[in-house]
């Protein structure tokens, strides 16, 4: 089936305003009389369905990936646990990785919420290849359950790190399918991510409503379009490495062997060519979404777009020149040009810490959930990113390199973006389900989450330092450790226990829905202008785009001019939740 | 049209281009050499195709204009599909040849057959469905 998309017309105050959708001009939205049941899942192109089908299977990950993370630091309790064997932690501590990188953050990041929203945000009826988007979508879940499936083969998956070093990885040194499985997932995934880059470009270069200028684009859409180019620059160096990888094991080449005259380090150039703008394809969603949510519960303007655009591209500039910054121990790279280059990314990153204290600097603040897990983003990116200074020197990683200090630092990282993850969670929610997350629950996930994640990774910090190496699933000569270790564990299970307050508070919200409306945050972009959840093809009518907050303007048009003062708007609908 | 577009291209592509110079005189290492030029040619190519396509259409899109209102854009945007069953099988298929990979080359029969089936669903679709 296909439909032709007329654009909405502009829709003036006296004409209805935001929730004029249900009386719209085109036949075309609302009703649809498509297949229905499972069949309508597998056959919709809707950018709203697919963002949600990645949104719930990368949160399922999340969960998956955690338990193993569990598992993992239940072992840790004691310096001579025998709670799982010794291949079995190799196994553990690779498919926690894999699947938490892989299968998680990323795809929650550059297809979940970024799918729902960059059509919404730029004024468009859907993404710019919806089939495209849809073939992304399956081949992320069949590559999902090819790594699981490694679990059930004779042998296991892989266990070689998730970054899968030569010559671990070799036919010789892991011999079973369940490498070859990771390979194949990594493929399936890859691809999906490619084409997610592909469409989130094309939507945002082609598919802009009348008015949204490059430089009125929400900063979450800014960053997607940055995101969408690097996925483009280096997803396709991982898979060319995994098609050469896979030809060393199968077809009988050394390009990583030794024997026969290959270079088991250039696995690691190409992997981490692919792997440190990764980090900022990673990263840079998180970055979006905090952007937006600050302004909204600080009731002020963003301090500093341009700066935020700026820096954005800046990252993605300078981030593809760092990558070596993870093999400085290997004798055999150019220190001092990945040392300079790793550090010059801490300026544009402070620029964006600068510009988010300047926002809440001064304003009405309002401490939601959303409000609180964007803090707690900033908060613990921050020691992550401290952290991560330190290890851009050389002398100062060679002696930390590969201990619980590196754990820990991309560690305060990747729970940084998981706060992030939520806030965007807490925030949208109204926007995708026309309901609101209870707010008492999602405190106490807040405080379990955010006190876990220092709880367990400041020891290692510290645990670290004494030596203790990643990677390891019993320290019997080094019993000293163990207290640090506990501390560690103890931090997880918090971190666990967050995890199910979230669930409690999704089913609380279907138990006892509250119903949102169009714009419960008061929020200035234009997935707030129409419905929750909005209608098919999104729009029947848009507001006129006059600066970087276009239903502000519309909700507002009194309020002064864009930049100046501080506002003060009727009661929310967050705020009746919370009264 | 697509100036601002263009010029971010060009921003990164030329910056890849002399993080190149450098690291390759530099460094002597010829892989990821190899891989920063691959990267500035990732940014120039899409990057001088919108500046040609800008300097050949003038650069007056609705979306480029500070004072453009809702209606000037007023028109069809474009055809979309609402639904289709093709990009799940072809995504089964591609499932299954990587389970091919892994489990034997047999599987690729019915790999392939979903694949060539799901390319010309998805094509006789476009021609059905409107202007695409
Ligand atoms: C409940 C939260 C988490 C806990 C308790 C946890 C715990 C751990 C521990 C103890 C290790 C080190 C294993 C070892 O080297 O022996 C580890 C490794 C790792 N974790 Fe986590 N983690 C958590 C969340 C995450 C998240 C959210 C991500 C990414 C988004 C992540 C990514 C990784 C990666 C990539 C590794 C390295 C695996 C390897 O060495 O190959 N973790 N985790
Ligand atoms: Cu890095």
């Amino acid at each position: 089936m296909t439909d032709l998309i007329e654009r909405p017309t502009t829709s003036t105050p006296d004409e209805g305003g935001p929730s004029s959708v249900d009386h719209g001009h085109h036949d075309d939205h609302g009703e649809h009389h498509g297949p229905s049941g499972i069949l309508k899942w597998l056959t919709s192109t809707d950018h709203k369905v697919i963002g949600i089908n990645y949104t719930v299977t990368s949160i399922v990950m999340m969960v998956i990936g955690g338990a193993f993370a569990e598992v993992i630091r239940a072992q840790l309790v004691s310096p001579t646990s025998t709670l799982v064997t010794l291949q079995q932690y190799n196994q553990l501590f690779t498919m926690h990785g894999s699947v938490m990188i892989y299968l998680f953050v990323g795809p929650f990041a550059f297809a979940g919420l970024a799918n729902y929203l960059v059509p919404l945000q730029v004024g468009a009826p859907d993404m710019a290849f919806p089939r495209l988007n849809a073939l992304s979508y399956w081949l992320y879940l069949t590559g999902s359950l090819t790594m699981i499936l490694g679990f059930f083969v004779s042998g296991g998956p892989a266990a070689f790190g998730w970054v899968g070093y030569a010559p671990l990885t070799s036919a010789i040194n892991a011999p079973g399918a369940g490498a070859d499985l990771w390979i194949g997932a990594l493929m399936l995934t890859g691809f999906s991510a490619i084409f997610s880059g592909v469409n989130l470009i094309a939507t945002i270069f082609y598919l802009r409503a009348p008015g949204m200028t490059l430089f009125r684009m929400p900063i979450f859409t800014w960053n997607m379009l940055v995101t969408g180019i690097l996925i483009l620059l280096a997803f396709p160096v991982l898979t060319a490495g995994l098609i050469m990888l896979y030809c060393d094991r199968h077809f009988g080449t050394h390009i990583f062997e030794v024997q026969g005259g290959g270079v088991p380090l250039l696995w690691q150039h190409i992997f981490w060519f692919w792997g440190h703008p990764e980090v900022y394809i990673l990263a840079l969603p998180f970055f979006g979404m905090v952007t937006e949510i600050i302004p909204v519960f600080s009731k002020k303007p963003l301090f500093g777009y341009k700066g935020m655009v700026f820096a954005t591209l800046t990252i993605a500039a300078l981030s593809l020149g760092v990558w070596a910054h993870h093999m400085f121990t290997t004798g055999a790279v150019l220190l001092p040009f990945f040392s300079i280059m790793s550090l010059l990314i801490a300026v544009p990153t402070g620029i964006k810490i600068f510009n988010w204290i300047g926002t809440m600097w001064g304003g009405k603040l309002h401490f939601s959930t959303a409000m609180l897990m964007a803090i707690g983003f900033v908060a613990t990116f921050l020691i992550g990113g401290i952290t991560g200074i330190y290890l851009a020197s050389p002398p100062l990683d060679f002696f930390t390199h590969d201990t619980y200090f590196v754990i820990a630092h991309f560690h305060s990282v990747v729970m940084a973006l998981t706060m992030g993850a939520f806030a965007g969670i807490y925030f949208w929610f109204p926007k995708i389900t026309g309901k609101m997350l209870h707010e008492g629950w999602g405190k106490w996930q807040f405080w379990t989450l955010f006190i876990g994640t220092q709880v367990f990774t400041l020891p290692g910090y510290l645990v670290g330092l004494h030596g203790m190496p990643r990677r390891m699933a019993v320290y019997p000569n080094n019993p000293s450790w163990q207290t640090l270790n506990q501390w560690e564990s103890v931090g997880a299970l918090l971190i666990g226990i967050s995890t199910l307050l979230f669930v409690v508070n999704v089913v609380a919200s279907y138990r006892k829905p509250i119903v949102a409306g169009d714009n419960p945050w008061d929020a200035s972009a234009l997935e707030w202008f129409t419905s929750s959840p909005p209608p098919h093809h999104n729009f029947t009518s848009l507001p006129p785009i006059r600066s970087e907050r276009p239903v502000w303007d519309y909700n507002h048009p009194d309020a002064p001019a864009l930049g100046h003062g501080h506002h003060e708007p009727a009661a929310t609908a967050a705020e009746k939740v919370e009264a | 049209m697509m100036k601002q577009e263009s010029v971010i291209l060009l921003f990164l592509g030329i910056f890849f281009g002399l993080m190149a110079g450098v690291y390759w005189f530099w460094g002597h290492e010829d892989g990821g050499g190899v891989m920063l030029v691959g990267a500035l040619f990732l940014g120039l190519l899409p990057g001088l195709y919108y500046f040609w396509w800008y300097r050949r259409s003038g650069g007056n899109r609705p979306e480029d204009r500070d004072d453009a209102t809702i209606a000037d854009g007023a028109g069809v945007v474009d055809s979309f599909p609402s639904t289709s069953i093709w990009p799940f099988v072809l995504g089964m298929g591609c499932f299954t040849m990587v389970l091919a990979l892994v489990f034997g080359t047999w599987l690729a029969v019915p790999g392939v057959a979903l694949i060539l089936s799901a390319l010309i669903g998805a094509t006789a679709e476009s021609r059905r469905g409107g202007t695409v």
